[in-house]
């Protein structure tokens, strides 16, 4: 199956943030929203902005982010959207400790909620800050959450054959979807006629960014102007974790294994003996 | 809209004036993007940066309440450019097309000769006894002929023509006056007049892109009559990519709007009746539009025939040549007297109205200085509301501050159906019908408004004919027979109208008759629902407005003909004919819309959208052929036009509260308002701050159904004033901090959003600030909070009292 990709365009996003709405309906992430019967169990209130919801959340897997820039007497108002970039080079996979995070057939990350054990560890582990933990209080039991890139169990719309739920719904078509390769080049073109039309900061991230996200972004500025990290790396202590500690883990867990195996083997050989 | 919403992919160069399309016309904008990706410029003139501003190419800040000024300013700097550079504009179409050519009346005297106001006013400068407050506008009509023709002079040069005066009005609007009164910096100024000018050459077209900030006025028409000049000087009317067009902020207020919505007109934008209209032919005579020009078709000579079929599908058998076609059951209004909403609420307070209906409605939030309205509802003996929310109006006796026992009105709540809900057709802004069906059952009780509309007129049918009353054959002798429950089609083929004698559909307004053979419930609509054998093909035969067939138009130009259907009669682009030159050849050979045609037919013809005035070109037959703009009696565009209550041609006012006095002349603001609360006028001492009003694209008008909505209460959970840093930092205020923004009418708490997107304007050198509120809160719903409109005015246009929610002054604290 070839990889997908989202191609998110910030020179024709006007942040109308349907996106955030529809993820919300699409994936039934409700529960932090009040209504007459729960009450205002979330403190929504303004706080001086466009942006609401305050941050990603278990239950708000993308959110739109409002940057305004001026310089030389020339305001601009820079939207971009916060959700997971679906990394091939992904943080949060590498830190999973049992696999409940994994590459799909897609390309993007997708998780088994059934397997995840809430311990946390893709959260410092992704550079762009986006998987969230809900725990229960009473059980103590946790679960990781994040855009599943409409993959959800029971709410898949990409094996479907359809578009993620924010694509379907981008009102000025800020919003592609396809084959990643395709994307890739759609986002080139893009980049191509904005530049000539004196766009000069134009770029298309993502391209290679952790070996290639399946989300990309057209920017008109560098990823820094809004606030995207400009050069993205997994930090060294995942990579730490995974490719040193964790084998050396395994390998260490292994032998425990082995020896305790080893030990009962020697201990029931002699078990025997005492029988005899 | 004179075009349609596909239709701006086609532009050169789109300008939003007056509205927010990004924010309120989210789907919409779309249309924008293409036309950018095609290489068009987007322009965003708007007091702050906003939504749309952020993906133009040019933005300019106003002073909101200036836009006469700044368009005024346009179409000084278009007069001079046509002077220097005449070849980069269509002299034959503002020469042949509109009446720049048109002597008018040896005593007109403009602005510039009366220090800002026009012959023929009854009063003195800043007039206040309001009886004087109007014109006499003898002066302001054309030299004619022997014949009554109106005389024109097609070199432009004299003293008297229309374009010699445009130039004499508008030479005082030069861009030092566009800076000191709209705060715009020249530079950006500039950019914008030469961005949008470019639109003016031969086979360019530029769209005007508006809403609710320019109407919501005291000189909201004249704004518009200012869009049309501009257009008209740059030959953007009636061509592809071009037109003026409507953002309309409702699904179906388009198809509200046809269907007589206002107070002063019937179905079809025919003149409501009077006590003076004591028969149909003294109505006709005071409505129909006379000309004697023999090339000018005066489409509108055809409102004796509109009439008697609009009479013949209200009261059928009963509308007889004998009676007048029931001319006489028709309630009339009083002569002279306004029905408009301010009125309408001054009437309710002053006791005068006893009872109302809020069909989709909620004036408490969206209503004009909403403590005078939340008042005045309490007159009321009894209220009926529909909506599919409890709202603000219906628990009016129960708001905050009020105790219900004082309220004695009686209030009845119909619980409504959502669109999905109902099958019927919704007129969007590009004046298409188009036809939905019902997708759910609605909850509950909830009916959709056709039923309550039938019930409510069958049972006051039964209770007149059993106990009588005031005019009781206005509703006895109705030709309601729409069934029981009603059925929608029967409706939409009343609309369309029909053959009273074979009771076959009739295929277009052309065949309607005034002799009674014909009825036909709205004129315009004529066409949309003919017989099955005429639209086979139609998911409803018949049913043109239930077409969905994607094939292109002949020279494909986005118009989609099989798509819905268009008034009037299926056309696309109003004005069409102007889109041509004398031959009949288009101006801009890359998107045309028609073209004429030799060999068609016998004589020739029309190929491409439904030709606007079936006559052949100028060029090609002078004696068939007819001026380009059928709807006016002179058959051609107005630069200059009587009508206007407050001037032939839009003249700067400022507000009726104003942070300044006027820099145009001495006449204050506009001098024909109705001004109804001299005592609540707020004054720059006191209230220095310019505030206006307007929406996010999060929330929806009053609020019901958005605010009732989880998912958009989370995105934007209260309501805000935007303000700048600057004004922020006089004020003490940080960013999120509650204020209390106070006018003469009342005062709100509101969250503070300041930004650097708000700028105060530096007016030569004078700094005044401005506010923007969001207006879609009240106290009824999920999410709630103060109402905007409890600080705006209640004074409205001079034409048609639209108020002005857009431009007032209040003062800002830190609560």
């Amino acid at each position: 199956m070839a990889e997908k990709a989202i191609l998110y365009d910030a020179s024709k996003c006007t942040a109308c943030r349907g996106c955030q709405v529809i993820c919300k309906q699409w994936n039934g992430n409700d529960e932090i929203i009040p209504s007459p019967s729960s009450g205002d169990r979330v403190a929504v209130k303004s706080r001086g902005t466009y942006e609401n919801p305050p941050d990603l959340a278990p239950d708000t897997w993308i959110k739109m982010k409002f940057t305004e820039a001026e310089s030389s007497g020339k305001m601009r108002w820079l939207f971009t959207r916060r959700s997971c970039m679906h990394c091939t080079d992904a943080g949060c996979v590498r830190a999973c400790p049992n696999g409940t995070l994994y590459h799909n057939e897609f390309g993007t990350v997708s998780y088994n909620k059934d397997t995840c054990i809430g311990c946390g560890y893709c959260i410092p582990a992704c550079p762009f800050d986006v998987p969230r933990l809900k725990g229960n209080r009473i059980t103590g039991i946790a679960k990781a959450d994040k855009c599943t890139f409409c993959t959800t169990q029971g709410l898949d719309r990409i094996v479907e054959g359809m578009e993620p739920a924010c694509v379907k719904t981008c009102p000025p078509g800020a919003l592609a979807y396809g084959e990643r390769e395709a994307m890739v080049v759609l986002g080139r073109q893009r980049v191509d006629l904005l530049k000539s039309r004196g766009v000069g900061g134009a770029n298309l991230y993502g391209e290679n960014e952790l070996n290639g996200l399946h989300v990309l972004y057209v920017l008109e500025d560098s990823p820094g102007a809004y606030g995207l990290p400009v050069n993205p790396r997994v930090p060294g202590a995942t990579i730490a974790w995974k490719d040193v500690i964790q084998p050396v883990g395994w390998a260490v867990g292994g032998l425990t294994i082995l020896g305790l195996g080893m030990n009962w083997l020697v201990a029931r050989a002699n078990a025997k003996k005492e029988e005899k | 809209m004179t075009n349609h919403w596909g239709d701006i992919a086609n532009s050169d160069v789109v300008m939003a004036l007056g509205g927010n399309p990004a924010e309120n016309h989210p789907a919409a904008f779309g249309h924008i993007t293409i036309a950018k990706e095609r290489g068009a410029k987007l322009i965003s003139v708007d007091p702050r940066f906003t939504r749309t501003s952020s993906k133009a190419d040019v933005y300019a800040p106003i002073r909101s309440g200036t836009d006469v000024a700044f368009v005024g300013g346009m179409i000084k700097y278009v007069l001079d450019d046509i002077e220097a550079n005449p070849s980069n504009y269509n002299m034959v179409y503002i020469t042949e097309y509109t009446n720049a050519s048109y002597l008018v009346n040896t005593g007109f005297k403009g602005p510039a000769e009366l220090e800002g106001l026009f012959s023929g006013y009854a009063g003195g400068l800043n007039e206040t006894d309001g009886t004087k407050r109007k014109y006499d506008k003898a002066t302001w009509a054309y030299q004619v002929d022997d014949k009554s023709i109106p005389k024109k002079d097609k070199t432009l040069q004299d003293a008297n023509c229309v374009f010699q005066i445009l130039k004499r009005q508008y030479a005082r609007y030069t861009v030092d006056k566009v800076n000191a009164i709209c705060g715009t910096p020249r530079d950006a100024f500039l950019e914008v007049c030469k961005t949008f000018a470019a639109s003016g050459k031969t086979g360019k077209a530029g769209v005007i892109l508006y809403a609710m900030g320019t109407t919501q006025h005291t000189n909201g028409a004249e704004n518009i009559r200012a869009y049309s000049i501009l257009q008209l000087l740059l030959a953007n009317m009636g061509v592809a990519g071009g037109g003026i067009d409507a953002m309309r902020g409702e699904s179906n207020v388009q198809g509200s709007t046809d269907f007589g919505l206002l107070f002063d007109s019937i179905p079809g934008y025919l003149g409501m009746f009077t006590d003076a209209d004591t028969s149909r032919q003294k109505y006709l005579d005071r409505v129909t539009p006379k000309n004697n020009d023999p090339t000018s078709a005066n489409w509108l000579q055809n409102y004796p025939k509109y009439i008697t079929s609009l009479l013949k599908a209200w009261y059928g058998d009963a509308a007889t040549k004998d009676n007048d076609f029931g001319f006489h059951y028709l309630p009339k209004i009083e002569t002279g007297k306004n029905y408009s909403w301010i009125s309408l609420f001054e009437a309710m307070a002053a006791g005068k109205i006893k009872g109302m209906m809020a069909w989709g409605q909620n004036p408490a939030v969206g209503g004009p200085s909403s403590n005078t309205e939340r008042q005045a509802l309490a007159n009321l003996d009894w209220l009926v509301a529909s909506d599919l929310w409890m709202t603000e109006t219906m628990e009016f006796w129960k708001r905050p501050g009020v105790n219900p026992a004082d309220i004695k009105t009686e209030v009845f709540v119909l619980p409504a159906r959502a669109s999905f809900e109902k099958e019927g057709s919704v007129t969007n802004s590009s004046r298409w019908m188009q036809w939905r069906y019902k997708a759910a059952e609605g909850p509950g009780e909830a009916e959709d408004d056709l039923w309550m509309i039938n019930k409510i007129m069958l049972r006051l049918r039964e209770l007149y004919a059993k106990d009588g009353g005031p005019n009781a054959e206005a509703i006895t002798k109705t030709n309601w027979n729409y069934g029981d429950p009603p059925d929608v089609h029967k409706v939409a083929k009343e609309i369309n109208g029909y053959d009273t004698t074979t009771g076959k559909q009739i295929d277009g307004f052309a065949n309607l008759k005034d002799d009674g053979t014909t009825a036909c419930g709205e004129w315009v609509y004529c066409g949309s629902y003919v017989e099955p054998d005429k639209e086979p093909n139609a998911p409803v035969p018949g049913n043109r407005a239930s077409r969905r067939d994607l094939a292109p138009d002949a020279f494909n130009t986005g118009l989609y003909p099989k798509w819905a259907w268009s008034w009037p009669v299926n056309r696309r682009i109003i004005y069409n004919r102007a889109s041509v030159d004398l031959n009949g050849e288009p101006w801009d050979k890359e998107h045309p819309v028609i073209k004429w045609n030799p060999t068609k037919g016998e004589t020739g013809g029309w190929d491409g959208d439904v030709v606007d005035g079936n006559y052949p070109p100028i060029a090609v037959d002078p004696v068939k052929s007819r001026y380009p703009f059928i709807m006016t009696s002179e058959g051609v565009a107005r630069l200059f036009a009587q009508g206007m209550a407050d001037g032939p041609m839009p003249e700067f006012y400022e507000p009726w509260e104003c942070p300044v006095s006027n820099q145009m002349s001495s006449q204050t603001s506009n001098p024909v308002a109705k001004v109804w609360r001299p005592d609540e006028q707020g004054k720059p001492d006191k209230y220095p701050i310019v505030a206006t009003t307007y929406r996010v694209c999060e929330h929806w008008q009053a609020g019901q159904m958005t605010r009732n909505m989880p998912w958009l209460v989370e995105l934007m959970p209260e309501p805000f004033v935007e303000m700048s840093n600057e004004l922020a930092a006089e004020k003490g205020i940080a960013n999120g901090d509650k204020v209390t923004i106070e006018s003469t009418r009342g005062k709100v708490t509101m969250v503070a959003m300041v930004t650097g997107r708000f700028k105060p304007f530096q007016m030569n050198g004078r700094r005044v600030h401005e506010v923007g509120l969001l207006w879609h809160w009240g106290y009824s719903g999920l999410s709630t909070g103060d109402s905007a409109n409890i600080l705006t005015p209640h004074i409205g246009d001079a034409n048609t009292m639209i108020p002005e929610y857009k431009a007032f002054l209040v003062d800002v604290k830190k609560a």
